[in-house]
């Protein structure tokens, strides 16, 4: 049975994408009520409340991100929008931005007016130029119903939202890179502290979040903060959208509740239907590519043999050991044909392509890990190189400015610790690896098999 | 890296049109005063939406523009990949090709468009039309194979897709 | 004052020190290498991560370790806070891990190269390198070219340390290079042909922690360690004329701006004694120069392992 749907309920309503739809069904009553009835401190307390947790990968309590906001007296402060979704088998906030702006709209006003910020910015990578067009659209369809500008709702409060595309550069959608690339500079990620809530845009007072976080203050207004954190488990609450990717029968975006089992998940009706072609699942990259690959046993179970559960915590039960993250929400999804050497090739080539190149360990260990994955998944490698390639990881991991270095040296480690014999099997065979047969490991099928 | 073209080495500023002006300006006026250096990214887009590419005279109009030093546009639009630093094809495709891509086929996806196109990734087609490149993850997962072109996304690629793609890439040229 | 363990040694220090600083301020084998970080420009540090150190007491008040190494140049102490560089094994590997990074694309020219003998890179290459490499692969390559007609660049050994951006943005007033491109292919260019043409730009060739900026005057001229390094002033309307001279014998081989014992150009009278281009690159004349004695170099690369520093020094001049 399909769970509760908070934010794209009403994906499927013709025309929701356009202001009167939207209004009609319900839209803008979060603004409404926080700028008539609520005071903006009363909002942060209702997504205090809420327990809801940045959805763009790091999972950092809203509300108490919102809190720390300082709040000096004559500087502007700004709310920006994170929409630089660039991580690999992550697509969320792309489905949402395109079927229902509106939602990310109205969340911005909520937000901004809980954050005391009178001008606020969509930072939207530059390759979704066209839902630019869309959110400008949204907007001055808002705007010429009141909702932004001057006085809204005569409330007394004034907003303004402006989109900022960005030009391809998956490091913009760390923080400080996206403020830097908002100022229209380099994406070079800036030194912490200070962070941006005390120095973001311009050095003045910023909150980021993501836009799935900020979609979610609507409901979280609308319906009360402890009503949201009815839905889900422990400190997992709300919904969270999953992007499904991979060998699925069908992939796609999914509006979940917290603490629906990662096997309902994959094979449900509801959702993703299984492992397309009638193939077995081989492994599963639970939230977005730089989190922790499971193998096929750990995806559904964990270690511990209970039943793993698409929770902040189910997910990373068992820690790097044996398990992994709920990220981002990156579901992806590998059928027993693929193979995990060519796979964490393609991701280490990710990484040393998205480096910004400021600090040494990331700049250099990135492409020095390509080059060795490239010479492995090529059947050139040897023995030695898998080794050399857990040292890269280790002397990145940790020592570099910004996340990038752990998001590049995580997955490789993963796919080391659980896939090392298809590693081996890459350099003992180096006539298959050359021909690209894709490395199947019978053994692990037949391990698989006997689960 | 560097750049071949002798159009680059001339350093002296192009004029921009009327329209272009006027974008650009509503562009800078989103930015409190003072700040318009953050509409640096978003000029670079309308550059390249008009003349395909990012050439160094165009550059250092913007540079003009925004009253800053034509290195500190150069370094950005460097940075950023979707700006074409040498001149490219009237079309451009950009084919993804990390894992979510790439377990669903997007290697053979781009080796079909090179025997089709008779061009190497990087390459332009001889009768400059198309200039096929790659890219790090478009962000739409979920419907990979997945090549982007210009701003458009092409998505659940398959072979004869391709063949479409490129026909009415060929038929939309001919038209203009 | 707020108090600060550095390597079991207590210092006493101004709030918003960082550890780097408040290191130096003790001296000796518990400060930090600094390749990107210099405290005279502002904005500089944090990028090349060999500062990095253990902070093993976050402060009084709050006295959990801090999880992560620290960059210590660009971390502010905290009053009771506890900090391990030479006394971590953690730091001492780490910091291998990044000097073997910043090696695997610089080229072993250092036979052929200008900076040999005052290198900061050679000196961490000494100290933490790995006398083999484990890179198999094409080091990534560039043709030298002129920036100026003063100054070379040997992009091949930039560490992109961007202390030469900062130069170019806090001396001059106008930026003609920065740093192009992203990730392992950034680099230091002027992207078009252009030339860097101020009257402080040389200064870039003194913050350039390696060989990648050098002064086209003295381009292969001599190894640093055969010339002898004399305190010199001269009336000068545009920089404070105050500057160390190269000679062999009574020729004037290069001039630079004096330098402490981190590499960094000197306060002189409270301002950071940076030298013109004229001084730099025109004033090769001893006769342009009242020579006013020794200059004593106060490193351990190889020049102050030379006869003349330790002359000077009388033989008390520890090597590091």
């Amino acid at each position: 049975m399909a769970g509760r749907k908070l934010l794209i309920e009403n994906v499927h309503i013709p025309g929701i994408e356009t202001f009167d739809v939207y209004r009609k069904n319900g839209g803008y009553a979060s603004v409404e009520k926080a700028l008539k009835k609520m005071t903006p401190d009363e909002v942060v307390e209702e997504v205090k409340k809420s327990g809801l947790r940045g959805r763009g990968g790091a999972g950092f309590p809203t509300g108490m991100k919102w809190s720390f906001l300082a709040k000096p007296e004559g500087v502007p402060r700004y709310l920006v929008c994170n929409a630089d979704e660039s991580e690999p088998g992550t697509f969320k906030d792309r489905y949402l931005m395109e079927k229902i702006p509106h939602l990310l709209i109205e969340g911005m006003i909520t937000s901004s007016y809980a954050l005391g910020a009178n001008v606020s910015y969509i930072y939207i990578r530059g390759e979704f130029m066209y839902i630019l067009h869309i959110l400008e659209k949204a907007i001055a369809e808002a705007r010429a119903n009141g909702m932004l500008g001057k006085n809204i709702m005569g409330s007394g409060y004034d907003l303004d939202l402006v989109v900022a595309p960005g030009g391809g550069a998956y490091i913009c959608g760390e923080e400080t890179a996206l403020l830097e690339s908002l100022e229209g500079k380099r994406g070079n990620p800036r030194m912490k502290p200070p962070f941006p809530a005390v120095k973001g845009l311009w050095g003045c007072p910023t909150v980021v979040n993501n836009v799935e976080t900020i979609a979610a203050v609507v409901p979280i207004v609308n319906n009360g903060g402890e009503e949201y954190a009815k839905i889900g488990i422990e400190r997992s609450t709300g919904t969270k959208l999953i992007s499904a990717s991979g060998n699925l029968v069908r992939p796609g975006v999914y509006e979940i509740e917290m603490g629906v089992s990662v096997e309902e998940f994959i094979y449900g009706d509801d959702y993703c239907r299984g492992i397309a072609n009638g193939k077995r699942l081989k492994a599963c990259i639970p939230g977005g590519s730089s989190v922790p690959i499971l193998p096929a046993h750990l995806v559904t179970k964990t270690a511990a043999g209970e039943n793993r559960l698409m929770t902040y915590e189910s997910l990373a039960d068992g820690g790097f050991a044996s398990g992994s993250m709920l990220g981002s929400g990156g579901f992806i999804v590998f059928d027993e044909d693929q193979c995990i050497v060519r796979n964490t090739y393609t991701f280490a080539r990710f990484y040393a392509h998205e480096s910004c190149g400021q600090c040494s360990p990331c700049r250099e260990g990135t492409g020095w890990m390509e080059k060795v994955l490239h010479r492995l998944e090529n059947g050139h490698g040897t023995m030695e190189d898998i080794t050399l390639l857990e040292e890269i990881n280790k002397k990145i991991e940790g020592n570099t400015i910004c996340p990038l270095g752990d998001a590049a040296a995580w997955p490789v480690a993963a796919a080391i610790r659980h896939f090392r014999e298809e590693f081996e099997w890459h350099v003992t065979h180096p006539a298959e690896a050359q021909t690209r047969n894709y490395g199947l490991i019978q053994p692990r099928v037949e391990e698989i098999k006997a689960l | 890296m560097k750049i071949e073209s002798p159009i680059n080495q001339d350093s002296t500023p192009v004029v921009f049109s009327a329209e272009m002006m006027a974008e650009i300006n509503s562009v800078i006026a989103m930015f409190p005063e003072g700040k318009s250096k953050s509409a640096l990214i978003r000029i670079l887009h309308i550059v390249q939406t008009n003349y395909g590419w990012t050439s160094v005279p165009a550059m250092n109009t913007v540079a003009e523009i925004l009253n800053i030093q034509p290195i500190e546009v150069y370094e950005v639009a460097s940075f950023y990949t979707m700006f074409h630093l040498n001149p490219v094809g009237n079309y451009v495709f950009e084919v993804c090709r990390t894992g979510p891509c790439m377990i669903v086929g997007s290697d053979e996806i781009i080796a079909y468009i090179e025997e089709k196109l008779n061009v190497k990734v990087g390459g332009t087609t001889a009768d400059g039309m198309f200039t096929l490149k790659t890219a790090e993850c478009l962000g739409a997962c979920g419907y990979a194979p997945v090549l982007q072109c210009q701003y458009k996304f092409h998505e659940h690629l398959t072979k004869e897709k391709v063949d479409e793609i490129i026909e009415a890439y060929r038929a939309a040229s001919f038209v203009n | 004052m707020i108090k600060v363990t550095i390597d079991d040694i207590e210092v006493e220090v101004e709030p918003g020190t960082s550890i780097l600083n408040a290191a130096r301020q003790i001296g000796g084998e518990v400060v930090p290498p600094a390749m990107c970080y210099y405290s005279k420009l502002p904005g500089t540090g944090g990028k090349c991560r060999t500062c990095l150190v253990e902070v093993a007491a976050g402060s009084t008040a709050d006295p959990r370790p801090m999880p992560k190494l620290m960059a210590s140049c660009s971390t502010a102490v905290m009053d009771g806070m506890i900090v391990k560089n030479k006394t971590s094994q953690r730091v001492h590997d780490n910091r291998g891990g990044v000097v073997e990074f910043l090696l695997i694309n610089h080229p072993l020219d250092c036979p052929i190269c200008d900076q040999a003998g005052e290198c900061h890179l050679q000196d961490l290459g000494y100290e933490h390198g790995s006398a083999k490499t484990r890179y198999r692969e094409e080091r990534r390559t560039f043709d030298p070219i002129d920036i100026g007609n003063k100054i070379k660049l040997h992009m091949n050994r930039c560490i992109l340390c961007y202390r030469c951006v900062h130069v170019a943005n806090q001396l001059t007033d106008k930026r003609v290079h920065g740093v192009m491109h992203r990730g392992e292919h950034a680099e230091i260019s002027t992207y078009i042909e252009n030339a860097v043409d101020n009257d402080f730009s040389g200064n870039m060739i003194d913050v350039c922690p390696v060989g990648a900026l050098t002064d086209k005057t003295f381009r292969f001229k001599s190894r640093v360690w055969f010339l002898k390094p004399m305190e010199a002033e001269c009336a000068c309307t545009k920089c404070s004329g105050k500057a160390v001279v190269w000679m062999f014998g009574n020729e004037i081989y290069r001039v630079t701006a004096r330098k402490d014992k981190y590499g960094e150009v000197e306060n002189i009278e409270d301002k950071t004694a940076w030298i013109c281009n004229d001084c730099r690159f025109e004033k090769k004349d001893p006769s342009a120069w009242n020579i006013t004695g020794p200059r004593k170099i106060d490193r351990h690369s190889v020049i102050s392992q030379g006869k003349y520093a330790t002359k000077i020094d009388k033989g008390l001049n520890k090597i590091g």
